[in-house]
């Protein structure tokens, strides 16, 4: 027989489980170069796919990637890049760094990182976005940017919320992985 | 020693890089019913690992694989 103690014993002994709740993944994007928003593209529709809750934080240069406008004139930067690459593919000479300075350099070198993109059938910012979206990927716009860099809620596309620094870390904290590309 | 598996529905992500097989993937899946069986074709060299996560991550059970010549082939079923 079954005693009111026996049950109150099982039930510490069995606990409830603790109801499943998707992975999370929590992602500031804090550059702008098409070469940055890249990685941040890729690991959101991935964790998207993989049915992850995923919220990226743009913000300062980042904030590009939630205006439209800018987002489509993406560049790679020429100047800084150590490991940029040959502009003719089996020549061996690099850009000196000091041409890298001209004007529409960087307009050159994200002209050749769209190339080898579209070489390997891997989609455009604006399709990596769709894909983003259509997964259920979060983004956020930092309000502290919007302010110092005069972005107006307007320039944001509308999926995206705009929010502090308080408030993404609050969905921070709840991540299972977090990054800071 | 690979098993002749029944295929519900074949994803063929030749010459795709990550993380379109695995996007495609996960719509796949949800295009075939609860037991059925996915066949999945890529050539991603990121392809065994990454799928072989897709398939712990996402509890569809990785039936069998085998790489020929660069070509991968997944076989997964889908289990909710």
């Amino acid at each position: 027989m079954t005693t009111a103690m026996d049950t109150a014993l099982q039930q510490v002994l069995t606990p409830s489980q603790p109801e499943a709740r998707p992975k999370r993944l929590a992602l500031v994007c804090s550059k702008g170069g098409l070469d940055e928003v890249y990685p941040i593209l890729i690991l959101a529709s991935t964790a998207g796919a993989l049915g992850w809750e995923t919220g990226v934080f743009c913000t300062f240069y980042g904030l590009d990637l939630v205006n439209p406008k800018r987002r489509k004139k993406m560049k790679v930067a020429a100047v800084g890049n150590a490991a940029s690459p040959p502009p003719i593919s089996g020549v061996e000479m690099r850009v000196p760094t000091i041409l890298g300075m001209l004007p529409g350099m960087n307009w050159v070198a994200g002209k050749m990182m769209k190339g080898w993109m579209k070489k390997s059938n891997m989609p455009d910012v604006e399709e990596m976005m769709e894909t983003c979206l259509e997964s259920g990927v979060q983004f956020y716009a930092c309000a502290t940017t919007m302010g110092v860099m005069g972005v107006s809620k307007d320039d944001v596309m509308a999926e995206a919320s705009c929010l502090g620094a308080t408030a993404f870390l609050d969905f921070a904290a709840g991540a299972d992985v977090s990054m800071f590309i | 020693m690979t098993v002749e598996l029944k295929t519900d529905k074949l994803l063929d992500c030749t010459g795709l890089l990550c993380p379109i097989p695995v996007v495609k993937a996960s719509k796949a899946i949800k295009e075939i019913e609860v037991g059925q069986i996915l066949e999945m074709i890529a050539t991603d060299p990121g392809a065994p690992p990454d799928m072989e996560a897709w398939s712990r991550q996402t509890g569809h059970q990785l039936l069998q694989q085998t790489a020929e010549n660069g070509q991968f082939r997944f076989w997964f079923r889908r289990t909710k």
